[in-house]
């Protein structure tokens, strides 16, 4: 029965993905140099290679002037935050106790929600969502594809971090712990203590808190904090020193003022959206960042966030656009939507590049794709035609 | 000092506004006629005092020469609906408000207004929220630099502050209370307090100019005479395909002046609002929801309007969209479909026409204010900056200049005034 199973999806799989050559008149790969006349040829859902020229029979034929990979959201909370934005469809975050970090996105994700496809219209094929900042520890984060009719299809990495807030984000109000910046820490330093204590006990009782917590100890599940004033950012290095853990700092709207701290950290950023508002502690956000920690060799990669009014959700293609328009070039900003978001969310691998062997997830452009005036003329995803509709 | 000296000092600024400038070799796109590949604009005592290809046009005798040269020149851009500033209108003690002028709150050190100028806003109608059925008079502002408000105003040939007058229909002002709870207690309170407008200004009609025949000054009601007798227009904020013909609705019973703001299901009944004849003032967001009445947010919907004949225009509404990026709205109305040359009068002579201003700003036009923005590039382009921005023939915004630089782009010492953001977040975030 059971391979009678894998057979069948095995031959599921085949019809759906055909034999597809993709021409543009110039072909980002984002391995190498651009490649003028370019041809993807996928079969199997992979990218057989990338060639000049015409393509061969037996592959039918999509055409654009400009091709890169699909692209790749480094952090958002697509699917547990539906366009609604009722209460009814807000799965982000969860307000009964301060740190949750047992919370799975793959529980919450629900791959129908409209806003998928919307995204997926612009070029987006590979989401960071999950839990979202706003909590001292709201939960789990996952990765998905932008298409599949569950969340199990869908993911490629079913928990990919563990998410965090420090600083004015993570105040609880009234007479709830935490209500200041130095009880945070605090209270996530306890945690990590307790993590330390539970990894070396012999016979454990099973505790999915504690659990998830020695997991980010281990280095398998890296602490993604969302942080944005310089202090914070600093505060929440010196956390990760601390305990040895694998660390991203997100947001960090005051990067600039620290970026000899965060390059000695070696930790990577996920930088908010280009567009993302000023005030509070993003005060001093600015639309050049990027360009500022690409100067300065941090790595990095853009996100849509969360935003809880409108826009319901983001674009990475117009987070990358702006941040282009504002210093970036035009390489370095597609890259940090597609290979260095990858790199830094570990799925290298599969995605973020058109070379050999890697998912055929590929967006199509009928011009420069970052002009607001081009449209994305085609999608596919693991070689699987997605969208064709201009948008 | 001594008055002497004072006087001296003034008549040299004077003469500094006053001394003409020719921008000589620019793309001009004037919005109200062709675009020239090489044009000179010449400004004079803050107005426009020519334009033409280079050829054709002399600049005066003693004109400061610009070299414009691969630079793109177009009229200052009119937002017609923002919030920079702060804007409090009406307060929670009751869903309509008309005696709230938005006058008595505006902070002109919101750096927010700096940031506008740098993103090429020239006019601008600031407004109160939506979370009310009316939430207050609003302010057609020209962002020139000040100190005080005053400083901003417009003031009109009869003596009055430029402004309209801001109502809501929809979700947001269903609130409950004092509030309405439905939309049809919505528009039944917006008709009963309009009914209420037209007794008092029969009232005043039978007076006759007898002061003792007068009724008792009610500043509530004097505000909605304005809107009867066609002195001051009302920006209506509506999403929903069947919100929008509500208000069509009550406009037609009053026959008031109208803008149509926000108009998210526009695309649904564009022929319904053509027919109107009324304008629609279009947010362009990067995507659908976030609210129930924006779920069928469309980037097609100006382009629609526009082919069904309505008078379209783009707004901000800052804080939701950031000024600075307000030439967004109209590149991604151009990707939905609209025409460039529509687009482009969508963000001036349109916006102006909807604030009655169109015989001073929205066009590069002898004779009009000296209200320009000159640009890196084509102004649809991403990679397009605003270099400068100019107001009555007045330097605002200055991209070399370091600290215009930061407000254009942000970074430590371009934060918003803190005091007034905080406390009311509900007043500024208004879609």
């Amino acid at each position: 029965m059971k391979r009678l199973m894998v057979l069948t999806a095995a031959l599921a799989g085949a019809a759906f993905a055909e034999n597809i050559a993709v021409r543009g008149d110039v072909v980002y790969t984002m391995a190498g140099a651009p490649v003028k006349n370019g041809v993807v040829l996928i079969s199997n859902g992979k990218i057989e290679r990338v060639t000049t020229g015409a393509a061969p029979s037996g592959y039918r034929v999509m055409a654009a002037k400009v091709v890169t990979p699909g692209l790749v959201d480094a952090h958002g909370t697509l699917g547990l935050t539906g366009y609604l934005n009722q209460n009814a469809d807000q799965d982000q975050v969860e307000r009964s106790a301060p740190m949750q970090p047992e919370l799975r996105a793959i529980d919450a994700y629900n791959a129908r929600e409209r806003l998928i496809e919307w995204v997926r219209g612009f070029g987006t094929t590979t989401v960071h969502t999950g839990h979202s900042p706003d909590i001292l520890v709201s939960g789990q984060t996952m990765i998905v594809k932008t298409r599949g009719r569950t969340a199990e299809e869908a993911a490629i990495v079913r928990e990919a971090m563990v998410a965090a807030t420090l600083g004015p984000g993570a105040r609880e109000s009234g007479n709830k712990a935490p209500g200041t910046r130095s009880k945070a820490i605090a209270m996530l330093r306890a945690e990590f203590v307790k993590a330390q204590e539970y990894r070396n006990k012999k016979e454990k009782t099973r505790d999915l808190r504690t659990e998830t917590f020695a997991r980010v100890l281990a280095g398998e599940l890296p602490l993604l904090v969302t942080v944005h004033r310089a202090n914070d950012i600093v505060s929440a290095i010196r956390v990760g020193k601390e305990f040895g853990i694998r660390m991203v700092l997100d947001g960090a709207a005051e990067a600039p003022l620290v970026m000899e701290e965060i390059k000695a950290s070696g930790y990577a950023v996920v930088l908010h959206p280009t567009m993302y508002r000023s005030g509070g502690e993003t005060a001093n956000i600015s639309f050049e960042t990027a360009a500022k920690l690409k100067a300065a060799g941090i790595p990095f990669a853009l996100q849509t966030g969360f935003e809880g009014y409108v826009p319901k959700v983001r674009v990475i293609l117009f987070e990358a656009a702006v941040a282009a328009g504002h210093g970036l070039k035009f390489d370095d900003a597609l890259a940090s939507v597609t290979i260095d978001a990858a790199r830094l969310l570990g799925v290298a691998n599969r995605v973020g590049s058109l070379e050999a062997g890697k998912d055929a997830d590929v967006a199509m452009y009928d011009g420069d794709p970052f002009e607001y005036t081009t449209h994305c003329t085609g999608v596919l995803i693991d070689g699987v035609e997605m969208s064709s509709q201009a948008r | 000092m001594s008055r002497w000296i004072l006087g001296f000092v003034c008549s040299l600024w004077a003469y500094a506004q006053t001394a003409p400038i020719a921008f000589v070799g620019a793309r001009l796109v004037p919005v109200e006629g062709a675009e020239i590949a090489d044009g000179t604009l010449v400004v004079e005592g803050g107005r426009i005092v020519a334009i033409g290809p280079t050829s054709a046009v002399t600049a005066p005798r003693g004109a400061r020469r610009v070299d414009a040269k691969g630079k793109v020149i177009m009229p200052g851009l009119v937002d017609s609906h923002s919030h920079i500033g702060g804007p409090e209108g009406a307060d929670a003690s009751a869903a309509l408000q008309p005696d709230v002028r938005i006058l008595d709150a505006l902070d002109v050190r919101d750096t927010r207004i700096q940031k506008a100028q740098a993103g090429g806003i020239t006019t601008v109608n600031v407004m109160p929220g939506s979370g009310h059925v009316l939430s207050g008079q609003t302010l057609y502002l020209k962002l020139r630099d000040g100190r005080v408000i005053d400083d901003l105003l417009i003031k009109l040939p009869d003596g009055r502050i430029a402004g309209g007058l801001k109502m809501a229909n929809g979700t947001n002002p269903r609130r409950g209370g004092v509030f309405p709870g439905t939309r049809g207690k919505t528009m039944a309170m917006a008709r009963d307090l309009y009914i209420k407008g037209q007794e008092y200004r029969e009232k005043i009609r039978a007076a006759n100019g007898d002061q003792s025949k007068m009724p008792a000054r009610d500043l509530r009601l004097e505000a909605i005479v304005e809107v009867l007798d066609g002195k001051r227009t009302v920006h209506h904020h509506t999403h929903r395909h069947d919100d929008i013909l509500s208000v069509l609705r009550l406009q037609k019973e009053f026959g008031f002046k109208l803008v149509l703001q926000h108009v998210t299901d526009g695309w649904m009944v564009a022929d319904e609002i053509a027919k109107s004849g009324l304008p629609a003032s279009v947010i362009v967001l990067d995507s659908p929801g976030g609210k129930e009445e924006a779920r069928n947010m469309s980037f097609t919907n100006a382009g629609v309007l526009d082919k069904a004949g309505v008078l379209v225009g783009f707004h901000t509404d800052d804080g939701v969209t950031d000024s600075r990026l307000f030439l967004r709205s109209a590149a991604l109305g151009v990707r939905g479909g609209m025409s460039r040359e529509k687009a482009l009068y969508a963000m001036t002579l349109a916006n102006a026409k909807m604030l009655e201003l169109d015989s001073r700003v929205g066009s590069l036009k002898a004779g009009k204010d000296a209200d320009f923005i000159v640009l890196s590039g084509d102004p649809l382009s991403v990679y397009t900056k605003v270099l400068e921005t100019w107001v009555d023939g007045v330097k605002v915004f200055d991209r070399t200049v370091e600290k215009d630089r930061r407000y254009a782009e942000g970074g430590e010492g371009s934060a918003e005034r803190q005091s007034e953001l905080h406390m009311h977040e509900s007043e500024e975030v208004d879609q």
